[in-house]
């Protein structure tokens, strides 16, 4: 038995070193979430040592951001957490408006909360399939998850132009009106959303395999989770009732009648099925955002694209993103490129807990765990 | 660690409390798997697959891919990039080199001399389309882009990229209708600006003229002409001034309407 250590001080100690293997899993992680290696010191199946390895990705995404104007960096932040480009957008957007004091129309606000919760939806649908990829079931829910985030990136090629990198907002507003008949096919897809739910419920949750190899796996005390600065799905499966939509509401989410769900133990089963009530609650947010829809400008008249600047200050802008707390701090010294422009990634902060969630746990479960943290390397690395 | 959290043991949250026959849950997914096999081979929607080359899906009308230059009639004379390097400089990842046409004394003709545009750098961000001021670059919707040479032919010239009007028109019907019509009101209003403002100089020509020719004759007759003459000067002015304005203005409320 070895007691769970800190990251920063791992202790081999009560262990007979020769017997230890050293195994580097990845960098080609087996299980979709990218290049990501973890040095592994293996007693048996037993982990006792676990040393995440990240920054194959890096692609110098705040340095570029300071080299040029602030509208610059709106599609390469598409980049950043490439599942789900709309609320890096609006992550983006709102802390330049928070910066430079720009107001948003009422329209876009409305635009913004549809397209954050299609895109939570999509983030939590393929984390449905990714999951059960990492335990082994390749296909069927994978699939499942696919064909209907497809449906969802199908509206929004047919809005901004492209499935991913959209690219869609701008400061003080988005960048097109929604185009005729947008409105019915969203709701179309709310309809069809519920049953498609159940179904996914139906295949995943009373699945024995899936219970043995997600209950009690990969707990945490949730001191440890407030520590460890995690937030998002994987704090409030712990019991903390923590999401930004609800604490510090930004855009126009304090007009919206939804409530935040809640786990039990923080394991990963609970990981998983936060993620099922989270996109019930959308479902709820998209329903209200779609009656209440007003007509008015979808960008706010004075707008500027080019020459933007903002004045002398710095702001920090955050919201609810589907994996956690997403802000940009920005630093602007009077001139048309930001002067620091730092992202605050929730799959990196979550992922920084990993060794102690793994510690003392199989080989098998370690896999399971990074999946339930639901990573995209995009953004880890930056 | 592992042995006690296990010695916890949580019941089925779906079916707590009941006893629950052993392997019930994985029946109950199978029976989705199942379903979902059977309605792949009769339901319409779920048969999707798309004989690529010969059929295509349509694509929708917001596609943006990689940009391309507008240009009306003609490809030399009326494209309407005037290298301004606008979109040089919105660029996210650079991609795009312009170099401004000149004539041999190096007086600057409003037309670019090299537009490349790097569509191995590209990232289709549409920003350039955005920016610009003069309805030049827009975004294709191409995407068969491949080509068997990784350097020249990735590289786009003036050539690859100009594109008609009525091109754009095809892709994008209400994009470009509504700049055609902008375009169209603008020329309007510009060709009544330059008619009136031609009409003016050549009253104001006629008059000098005329002014001229009454100095002329009044130098030879005596006084009490050349009072007279200026006396009527600056009435005529007054006269011919509001109906200068009117004339300009008249396009404009026609521009609007449209």
């Amino acid at each position: 038995m070895i007691a769970p250590s800190s990251i920063s001080n791992p202790t081999l100690e009560g262990t007979d070193d020769d017997q230890l293997l050293r195994v580097s899993l990845g960098p080609q992680h087996p299980s979709t979430h990218g290049v990501f290696r973890m040095n592994v010191v293996l007693d048996g199946e037993t982990i006792v040592s676990l040393k995440p390895v990240f920054g194959y990705l890096h692609r110098n995404h705040e340095k570029i951001a300071e080299c040029g104007p602030y509208l610059h960096s709106m599609p390469y932040t598409d980049r950043l957490d490439y599942i789900c480009p709309l609320t890096n957008n609006w992550a983006y957007a709102l802390s330049v408006e928070k910066l430079a004091g720009i107001e948003v129309p009422e329209r876009a606000e409305y635009m913004r909360v549809i397209l954050g919760e299609l895109t939570r939806l999509i983030n939590h649908t393929s984390f449905m399939g990714f999951i059960l990829g990492d335990m082994g079931a390749w296909g069927s829910a994978l699939m499942y998850a696919f064909r209907e985030r497809e449906k969802i990136l199908d509206l929004f090629e047919h809005l901004t132009g492209a499935r991913m990198m959209a690219n869609f907002m701008r400061f003080g507003g988005c960048r097109y009106d929604l185009p005729e008949g947008w409105i019915g096919q969203v709701s179309t897809i709310i309809d069809d959303y519920g049953p498609f739910l159940d179904e996914m419920e139906q295949l995943l949750i009373g699945n024995e395999i899936l219970l043995a190899r997600t209950q009690d796996v990969g707990q945490l005390p949730a001191e440890k989770l407030i520590n460890g600065g995690v937030t998002g799905p994987m704090l409030r499966a712990a019991g903390i009732s923590y999401d930004i939509r609800k604490v510090e509401p930004y855009g126009i989410y304090d007009r919206f009648d939804f409530r935040i769900p809640l786990g039990e133990k923080g394991d990963c089963y609970d990981r998983i099925m936060i993620r099922f009530l989270e996109m019930r609650e959308s479902l709820k947010i998209l329903r209200q955002a779609i009656d209440g829809l007003p007509e008015g400008d979808f960008i706010h008249p004075k707008a500027k694209l080019r020459n933007f600047k903002p004045p002398v200050g710095e702001a920090y802008g955050r919201i609810e993103g589907p994996k956690g707390e997403l802000g940009f701090h920005l630093v602007s010294n009077g001139t048309t490129d930001p002067y620091r422009f730092r992202v605050r990634a929730p799959s990196f902060i979550n992922l920084t807990l990993l060794e102690d969630m793994c510690l003392g746990l199989d080989l098998a479960d370690v896999v399971i765990i990074l999946g339930s943290i639901d990573i995209v390397l995009g953004e880890v690395d930056r | 660690m592992k042995s006690d959290t296990q010695s916890d043991p949580r019941p089925a949250p779906a079916k707590s409390g009941k006893w629950v026959l052993p392997g019930l849950g994985l029946l109950q997914g199978l029976a989705v798997t199942g379903r979902n096999l059977i309605e792949s081979f009769y339901k319409k929607e779920r048969m999707t697959t798309i004989q690529y080359p010969e059929q295509r899906a349509p694509i929708s009308p917001n596609y943006r891919n990689i940009p391309f230059l507008c240009y009306d009639d003609n490809p030399e004379a009326g494209l309407r990039c005037t290298a301004c390097k606008i979109c040089e400089k919105s660029c996210p990842p650079q991609c795009i080199y312009i170099v401004m046409d000149r004539d041999e004394h190096g007086k600057v003709r409003n037309r670019p001399k090299v537009f490349d545009i790097d569509s191995s750098v590209c990232m289709g961000c549409g920003l350039c389309a955005e920016v610009c001021p003069f309805d030049s670059i827009y975004m294709d919707g191409e995407f068969e882009l491949a080509t068997d040479d990784r350097f020249d032919s990735l590289q786009l010239h003036l050539d690859d990229l100009s594109k008609s009007a009525e091109y754009h028109l095809q892709l994008r019907p209400k994009q470009a209708t509504e700049v055609l019509e902008r375009r169209k009101a603008d020329a309007e209003k510009k060709a009544a600006k330059a008619a009136a403002k031609a009409k003016a100089d050549a009253e104001k020509k006629a008059k000098a003229e005329a002014e001229k020719k009454a100095a002329a004759e009044a130098e030879s007759e005596p006084e009490a002409a050349t009072e007279k003459n200026e006396n009527e000067a600056p009435e005529a002015k007054k006269a011919e001034a509001p109906q200068q304005e009117l004339k300009a203005e008249q396009p404009k409320e026609e521009g609007g309407g449209e």
